[in-house]
C-alpha cells in the first residue's frame, strides 16, 4: 500500500445507466474470466460472490410517474487523497497488506493468499464491493476445466473484489513488449465486462489521457460518481440524463 | 484431597463441591469448544455474519471484555505506579480478571478470521497504517505483560513457594511489578485506543468516522477513557460476586470505595467527551459526509441504544459513583458498576453492529443481524472461563492478601 502518486496512468471506467438495459452479461462475463465461485442456492445474495453487482433502481413513483434503471456496480478503485488517510478506505486498514492500490495504474488490488479473513476492509468499503468466502470454492464437473488459467481460484475464509481483470492488463503489456512497445494502446486492455456489454454502455480507459473516450466522457455534465461526498474519489463514473437518478447516488440532506 | 494446595489459614469449600461446580463450568466451555470446532471446521458460513456484517457478536464481545479488562492496567496503574497502597487487596484480582479478559478475547478472536492458521500474517506482513496492525501488536505484548503480573501470584502457591528458585523469583518479579505495571500502562493506552481508531478511521462510513488529533480519530481517545471508566468497574462487581459467593469479606472496604470513587470521575469525565464528540458527530461531521443524525438510528437499532448508552447506563451510574453516600451503598454500589459495564458493552456494539446495520448507499435498506449459537457458545464459554480461572485462583492461590486477617479461623 501506498500513497496517491499519480504517474500518467489512472485507469477507471464510465457507465452509462441510460444505455444500460440491466442483461447482466457484464456480471456473467465477469463472474466467467476471474472464477468467481458459485453454489447451487445463490439466493442469500449477502452472501453470494459478485464482484460486478447490477442495482436495481427505481423512482419510488406510482405509474405513470414509475422510473427504473440498473446500476452496473465493480469495484470502484478508489483514488482517495483523504485527510490525513491519503488510501482507499479499504486498503490502509488491512492488518496484513493483502489490498494495495497500484501506484502505476491506480489499480486496487487484493492478494487472497496473503488475506487473514479479518473483513475488515469489507466493513470500510462503503459500496460493498468486497465478498467474503464464506464457503470452499466448488465447481461442478466439467466447469471446473473452464476456469480461466490467468486466474487463481480463491479459498475458503478470504476477501476478494474485483480487479478490473487485471491479468488481461498483464497479458497486454506482456504482448506490447515482445513488439518493442512500452506503452499501450487504447482499447488494448478492457476487463471483461466492459468486453461483453451488448449496448456498449461502459467504457473503459486511462482517465489521465485527455484524448481518451473514457476521460472525455468522465468529463461530460451527466457524469456523477457515487457518494461523492465521503471524499473516496472513485474512478468509475456513470451517466445519466436523469435527475432522479443522479440524486439517488449520493446521500443529501 | 486437595488441601495440599491450598493457601494456609483459610477456608475452602470441599472438594466436592468444588468438583462439581467445576463440572458445570466445564459443560458449558465445552459447548462453546464444539460452536468454535464448528467454525473451524464449516467455516464462517455457521455463523449469521455476512457480507454486511463483516464483524458481528465475537468482535463485539472481543472490544468489551478488553474494554472491561483495562481495569488489571489500571488498578496496577494507580497501585505501583500512582502508590495508592490500599488497592494492593485487589490488584491481585484485578490482574486475574485482566488475564481472563484478553486471553478470552485471543481465543475468541482465532474463531473470527477467516485463516486463523494465516494468524502470524498480523506480525510478518504488518501494514503500519493499519489500526487493527496496533490492536494486535499491543494486544499480544501486553497479555506478555499480564501473564507476567499473574505469574508471581502462582508461584505463592503452597507447593510451588516450597521450591526456593521459584519462591525467590517469585519475590524479584515482585519488586520489579511498577516496571510492569507502566509498560502494561502505554501498551493498554495504545490498543483500547486503536481498537476506538479501527472504527473511527472508516472515513467511508459515516456512522463511525470521527475527525480527530492528526492520525487519531477522537474514538480513539474515546475508547481510552471509557476503558479505564468501566474496567475498575468490573473489578469491583467480581470482587463483590467473589464474596457473594463465598460469604466472606475478602476486601477492605477502603480500597473498593477508592476505586468506585476514581471510577466515577472517570465516568463522569467520559460521559462529559463523549456528549460533547456527539454533539458533534451530529451537527458537524455527518452533515457534511451526506448524512444525518436522525437516519443514524433505524428501527430495531433505534435512538433507544443512545439513550441507554449515555442515559441510563452512563449518567446515573456516574451521578451514583460521584456521591459519596450513594457509593457507600453496597446495593447502589453494584447498581452502578453494573449500568457502568452495561454502557461499555452497548457503546462496542452500536460501532460494530449498528455501523455496519445502516445503510451507506441511498437506495439500500437497514439490516438486522442475528448471532447462531455457534457465535453465542463460544462468547458464553468466555464467561465460563473466567469462572475457571477465577475459581482455580481463589481456591488454590492467595489471591485476596487480606482474607486471612479479615476472616480469622477460630
Amino acid at each position: 500500500m501506498s500513497g496517491n502518486k499519480s504517474n500518467g496512468v489512472r485507469y477507471g471506467m464510465v457507465i452509462d445507466l441510460d444505455k444500460c438495459t440491466g442483461c447482466m452479461a457484464c456480471s456473467v462475463a465477469c463472474q466467467q474470466e476471474n472464477n468467481v465461485s458459485f453454489r447451487e442456492d445463490e439466493t442469500d445474495k449477502l452472501r453470494s460472490i459478485t464482484w460486478l453487482e447490477v442495482f436495481y433502481l427505481d423512482n419510488g413513483k406510482p405509474y405513470p410517474e414509475h422510473r427504473r434503471a440498473y446500476m452496473p456496480r465493480p469495484c470502484l478503485h478508489c483514488d482517495s487523497s483523504h485527510h490525513p488517510y491519503p488510501y482507499p478506505p479499504c486498503t490502509f486498514v488491512c492488518p496484513v497488506n493483502a489490498t494495495h492500490r497500484d501506484e502505476e495504474t491506480g489499480l486496487v488490488n487484493h492478494i487472497p493468499v496473503r488475506c487473514i479473513g479479518c473483513r475488515y476492509c469489507i466493513s470500510a468499503c462503503s459500496y460493498h464491493a468486497r465478498y467474503f468466502n464464506w464457503w470452499d470454492p466448488k465447481w461442478p464437473e466439467p466447469m471446473e476445466k473452464m476456469l480461466t488459467p490467468d486466474v487463481s481460484t480463491r479459498m475458503r475464509g478470504v476477501v476478494e473484489k474485483c480487479t478490473m481483470c487485471v491479468h488481461r492488463l498483464q497479458l497486454a503489456k506482456e504482448r506490447a513488449f515482445m513488439e518493442g512497445r512500452r506503452e499501450l494502446h487504447e482499447g488494448e486492455y478492457v476487463p471483461a465486462c466492459v468486453e461483453a456489454c451488448p449496448a456498449r454502455a461502459m467504457t473503459f480507459g486511462n482517465l489521465l489521457d485527455p484524448h481518451s473516450e473514457v476521460a472525455t466522457l468522465a468529463r461530460g455534465p451527466h457524469a456523477f460518481r457515487l457518494l461523492e461526498r465521503l471524499a473516496t474519489e472513485p474512478k468509475v463514473y456513470y451517466l445519466s440524463t436523469q435527475k432522479w437518478i443522479r440524486k439517488l447516488a449520493d446521500n443529501v440532506m | 484431597m486437595d488441601s495440599a494446595l491450598i493457601p494456609e489459614g483459610v477456608k475452602r469449600c470441599s472438594f466436592r463441591s468444588f468438583s462439581l461446580w467445576l463440572l458445570v463450568i466445564f459443560g458449558v466451555i465445552g459447548w462453546g469448544v464444539l460452536g468454535g470446532f464448528m467454525v473451524l471446521w464449516k467455516g464462517l458460513n455457521v455463523t449469521g455474519l455476512n457480507d454486511s456484517f463483516g464483524f458481528g457478536l465475537y468482535i463485539t464481545a472481543d472490544l468489551a471484555v478488553i474494554a472491561l479488562g483495562a481495569g488489571a492496567f489500571f488498578t496496577g496503574f494507580l497501585t505501583y505506579v500512582i502508590g495508592k497502597k490500599e488497592l494492593k487487596d485487589i490488584i491481585n484480582l484485578a490482574v486475574v480478571v485482566g488475564f481472563i479478559c484478553y486471553t478470552g478475547a485471543q481465543l475468541v478472536l482465532l474463531l473470527e478470521i477467516g485463516q486463523p492458521i494465516r494468524g502470524w500474517f498480523s506480525f510478518w506482513h504488518p501494514n503500519v497504517h493499519s489500526m487493527l496492525t496496533e490492536v494486535i501488536f499491543c494486544i499480544t505484548a501486553y497479555t506478555i505483560v499480564l501473564t507476567i503480573e499473574y505469574l508471581p501470584l502462582i508461584l505463592e502457591n503452597k507447593q510451588l513457594d516450597k521450591v526456593p528458585e521459584l519462591h525467590y523469583f517469585s519475590h524479584n518479579l515482585h519488586e520489579i511489578m511498577v516496571v510492569f505495571a507502566a509498560t502494561g500502562t502505554f501498551l493498554s493506552f495504545f490498543h483500547q485506543g486503536s481498537l476506538g481508531g479501527l472504527y473511527g478511521v472508516m472515513f467511508a462510513r459515516p456512522f463511525a468516522f470521527r475527525e480527530g488529533f492528526f492520525i487519531w480519530p477522537w474514538t480513539f481517545f474515546l475508547f481510552v477513557a471509557s476503558a479505564i471508566a468501566s474496567g475498575p468497574a468490573l473489578t469491583i462487581l467480581v470482587c463483590k460476586m467473589v464474596e457473594g459467593v463465598t460469604r466472606k469479606k475478602l476486601v477492605r472496604r477502603e480500597a473498593i470505595l477508592l476505586l468506585a470513587k476514581v471510577t466515577g470521575y472517570l465516568l463522569a469525565f467520559y460521559m462529559v467527551v463523549k456528549i460533547l464528540d456527539t454533539w458533534w458527530w451530529a451537527t458537524h461531521t455527518a452533515p457534511i459526509m451526506g448524512a444525518s443524525f436522525r437516519e443514524f438510528f433505524q428501527a430495531p437499532y433505534g435512538l433507544w441504544l443512545l439513550v441507554a448508552e449515555i442515559g441510563v447506563c452512563g449518567i446515573i451510574p456516574a451521578i451514583i459513583l460521584l456521591m459519596p453516600k450513594a457509593r457507600e451503598d453496597d446495593v447502589l454500589l453494584i447498581v452502578a458498576c453494573v449500568l457502568n459495564c452495561t454502557g461499555i458493552v452497548i457503546n462496542r456494539f452500536v460501532f460494530t453492529v449498528q455501523n455496519l446495520a445502516l445503510p451507506v448507499l441511498p437506495f439500500e435498506q437497514v439490516q438486522i443481524y442475528v448471532p447462531t449459537w455457534q457465535e453465542w457458545a463460544p462468547t458464553v464459554a468466555l464467561l465460563a472461563y473466567g469462572a475457571l480461572l477465577l475459581s482455580l485462583s481463589y481456591r488454590y492461590l492467595p489471591m485476596f492478601p487480606r482474607e486471612r486477617e479479615l476472616n480469622p479461623i477460630e
